[in-house]
């Protein structure tokens, strides 16, 4: 077998020698080193921002770049978990491919967490590794880590480049792989000798993978078999996920759903694919989902199921779930199909084109009664949170969504601000929703929305793009804070500071006996008003409703760098409703109970 | 690939909870299945190959890998257990890599499978007779003797190997060495 890992063997011509640089002949065909190649194939492939940091392994990379200024911009990040989560904010913003650029050994290693999380929620980016030269690989050598190894079973692909001629068609693959089909980030380790090598530089047109295919449009026959299935269905919901943003879908489900008067509930990654001020929109579903949603999918006799994954958030306890339903699963990842939740009718295919296919065939339903059941839920039980005077995380929330009118680019960290977020904010864009779903990532808000605002701005958009952290994830990537303000990027970054982790507080106090073990932070918060002065940001802070919307308007007047609002709220708040772990999604806790009581 | 009828783990609660009959089928019945996998013929396309049957949990019984008569495509045959369900994901996970060409479940249809085994067995001049009687009621070959020891190979279905072994573990066994099983279709399709 061949020591490499490329896929289409390309016979190397015995004796090729090449003739002497001519300064005639076109870049087509000039000699370069492998670190202009790669510029060269980037700029080829229209990437317009890759996010780095320069290491000795990729140093001929760093020094080409200083020399032929590509038309790209490098933005030189902090820490290299920050450039991976910055290239998924600007992917999930734009829809385009991220690019990654780190050094060998602890630059791959830093990147790992980012590459996992573009993994788990299907975020197309490229990242580039530097590598020990070809000849010390194996050797533990100085900063050599087994990147490939490392990341095998977190990359949807992954190349390890040992000629410097494979190089251009290795990185047009990379880009092919993590943008088509299920989006997902691939990984190019490009070994230093290569990187110095020469050879002549073509970025070829075109890819040839014989075992990679991309699902298109659905089968005949199983569409057919779904719009029957719709037609015949009494109380059916569709249940929509991040698939759906991915292939652009919004606008088809949105005519779809509307034209044959379906209500729509959405994954935490869906948010954004529906309006959720439409009447048919029934907002998340799921462990905090709403109660109605939830209520909806226990009582509806169809799902369909659009580009979503029946992941265990959503589900619960799986022999419970939606008892009465036949399921319709569109997915373009044969993987998904099945996996979980059996589906009646499986249609292979991009989502887009299939919601496409089957709206021709579907007429539109009476489903008022079904409509008006769904009505009865919301009234029984909808989302709200005390008022009486204190400053909470969801009145920030809707405070920014007046603010904002629901047209920004919202990112969130994990814990419990991400989900009052998904309650509160009515998202009403695809796009407009950004976080770390699949893995949960800690740290993901700050630099992904980073990673956004050169998206929007490379998109010509004044969207405003806002992070809402908690005070424990905020501070583990708080160092691209100066990046952000470095290159003036607008954002509005909000920390919802309640001392504590707050959804391990959660679980601490519902179901191990308030037994809050390790999770106050009370010592160790920073000042984050000062934190961000010291990053050369605006910091404000307000600890009551009356400040709060003081310092959100203070903020939309910054306009030349980033502002840091901290907003000090009550530690006792919890996330409701909520389907406890592994119960079934009947068993919903929701605000009316003790919750004590529970367990 | 066929969509085979297979129940998640979802669908038998429910069954056996509405005291429905559960066919055996449906059941978390395990069985091995011989599956071939046509890949890219370099180390990383087996390497990820292998990799995602422990990144997901399945398991491995035996796995073999050759080139075929086309250079740059390896032949992967992989006998792994499992019920239904897990089978059909192992299939998908298996066709979603970028590098496998073709995933064919030999398992229900007409195929040979050959699986060679090296069999090295301490004798004595007592067990000499009935070592030699085994391995020829086996049809296998003596490679290699010396006056202590006898190395045997034989040839055929892995259960013929898995009966031969058994037939000689009274003896002294010293080592022994299987290749794992190669398989193939036997009409004339070819995966
Ligand atoms: C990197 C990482 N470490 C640990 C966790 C586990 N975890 C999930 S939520 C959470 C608490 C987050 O606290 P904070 O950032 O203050 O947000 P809050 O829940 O209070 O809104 C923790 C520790 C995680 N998701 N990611």
């Amino acid at each position: 077998m061949r020591y490499d890992t490329h896929t289409k063997v390309q016979p190397v011509v015995a004796g090729d020698v090449l003739p002497e640089p001519n300064p005639e002949i076109s870049a087509e065909t000039r000699r370069m080193s492998g670190a202009e190649i790669l510029l060269r194939s980037l700029e080829a492939e229209g990437v317009k921002i890759v996010f780095g940091h320069p290491g000795g392994a990729v140093i001929k990379v760093y020094d080409e770049m200083a020399r032929i200024k590509p038309t790209f911009q490098h933005i030189l990040v902090r820490h290299e978990q920050g450039g991976t989560h910055a290239a998924e904010g600007y992917a999930k913003a734009t829809g385009k491919v991220g690019t990654v650029l780190v050094t060998s050994g602890p630059g791959a290693t830093n990147t790992v967490t980012g590459i996992t999380d573009a993994y788990m929620d299907s975020v197309p980016i490229v990242v580039f590794t530097g590598q020990v030269p070809t000849g010390l690989i194996g050797n533990d050598a100085f900063q050599e880590c087994d990147a490939m190894g490392v990341t095998r079973s977190i990359t949807k692909h992954s190349y390890l480049v040992r000629d410097v001629r494979d190089l251009a068609r290795t990185i047009k693959e990379a880009y092919h792989i993590a943008r088509t089909g299920r989006p997902g980030p691939v990984l190019v380790d490009l070994p230093k000798d290569v990187l110095m090598a020469e050879a002549p530089f073509h970025y070829p047109e075109s890819v040839s993978l014989r075992g990679y295919a991309i699902p298109e449009a659905g089968r005949p026959e199983k569409i057919t078999r779904a719009a029957r299935m719709i037609m015949e269905s009494q109380r059916p919901i569709f249940y929509v996920g991040g698939g759906a943003i991915n292939s652009n879908a919004s606008e088809s489900l949105t005519e779809f759903a509307q034209h044959a008067r379906i209500p729509v509930t959405t994954t935490l990654h869906g948010l954004g694919a529906f309006p959720e001020d439409d009447v048919l929109a029934l907002r998340m579903l799921g462990m905090h989902g709403t109660w109605w949603a939830n209520q909806a999918v226990q009582h509806c006799d169809l799902i369909i199921a659009v580009g979503a994954r029946f992941d265990d958030r959503v589900t619960g306890k799986l022999d419970s779930w939606a008892p009465h339903a036949k399921v319709i699963h569109i997915e373009i990842d044969q993987s998904c199909i099945s996996k979980n939740v059996f589906a009646d009718c499986a249609i292979l295919g991009d989502v887009n084109t299939v919601l496409k296919q089957l709206r021709p065939l579907v007429e539109p339903k009476d489903t008022s009664e079904w409509l008006a059941q769904i009505e009865a839920w919301r009234q029984e039980c909808p989302l709200e949170y005390e008022q009486d005077g204190k400053l909470r995380a969801q009145f920030i929330i809707e405070a920014m969504r007046e603010k904002t009118q629901g047209d920004a680019v919202v990112l969130t960290d994990v814990g419990q601000h991400q989900m009052w977020t998904a309650q509160y904010f009515r998202f009403l864009h695809p796009r407009t929703h950004i976080t770390s779903g699949g893995l949960g990532t800690m740290g993901f808000g700050m630099p992904a929305a980073m990673g956004a605002a050169f998206g929007l701005r490379e998109a010509k958009s004044d969207r405003p793009v806002v992070c809402i952290s908690g005070d424990g994830g905020f501070v583990m990537n708080a160092q691209e804070l100066s990046v952000a303000a470095a290159h003036k990027l607008p954002l509005k970054l909000a920390v919802i500071n309640n001392r504590f982790l707050g959804m391990v507080r959660q679980w601490q106090e519902l179901f191990h006996m308030e037994r809050y073990s390790h999770t106050d932070l009370s010592d160790t918060n920073p000042d984050f008003v000062k934190l961000a002065e010291a990053h050369h940001c605006v910091g404000l802070r307000a600890s009551t409703p009356d400040e709060a919307l003081g310092i959100i308007d203070e903020a939309w007047k910054v306009h030349d760098r980033p502002t840091v609002m901290e907003f000090q709220v009550a530690k006792e708040e919890m996330v409701f409703p909520m389907v406890p772990a592994g119960a079934a999604t009947g068993d919903m806790i929701t605000k009316r109970m003790t919750p004590n009581s529970f367990v | 690939m066929a969509e085979p009828l297979v129940l998640t783990p979802q669908q038998i609660i429910r069954k056996k909870a509405a005291g429905e009959p559960v066919e055996p089928d449906d059941q978390e019945l395990t069985s091995q299945h011989t599956i071939v996998v046509l890949v890219e013929n370099s180390i990383g396309a087996f390497i990820r190959v292998v990799n995602m049957f422990s990144a997901r949990g399945f398991n491995i019984e035996s796995v073999t890998v050759g080139v075929t008569d086309d250079p740059t495509i390896s032949r992967m045959n992989i006998v792994t257990t499992g019920n239904e369900r897990i089978i059909a994901q192992i299939l998908r996970q298996l066709s979603r890599l970028v590098e496998t060409i073709e995933v064919t479940d030999l398992t229900g249809t007409d195929f040979v499978e050959r699986e060679l085994c090296l069999l090295k067995v301490r004798y004595t001049g007592r067990s000499r007779a009935e070592i030699l009687d085994i391995n020829s009621i086996f049809q296998g070959k003596v490679v290699d003797i010396t006056c202590e020891t006898m190395t045997v190979e034989l040839r055929g279905p892995s259960q013929k190997i898995n009966a031969f072994i058994k037939m000689m573990q009274p003896h002294n066994i010293v080592e022994v060495a299987r290749s794992g099983r190669v398989a193939m279709q036997r009409d004339h399709t070819s995966i």
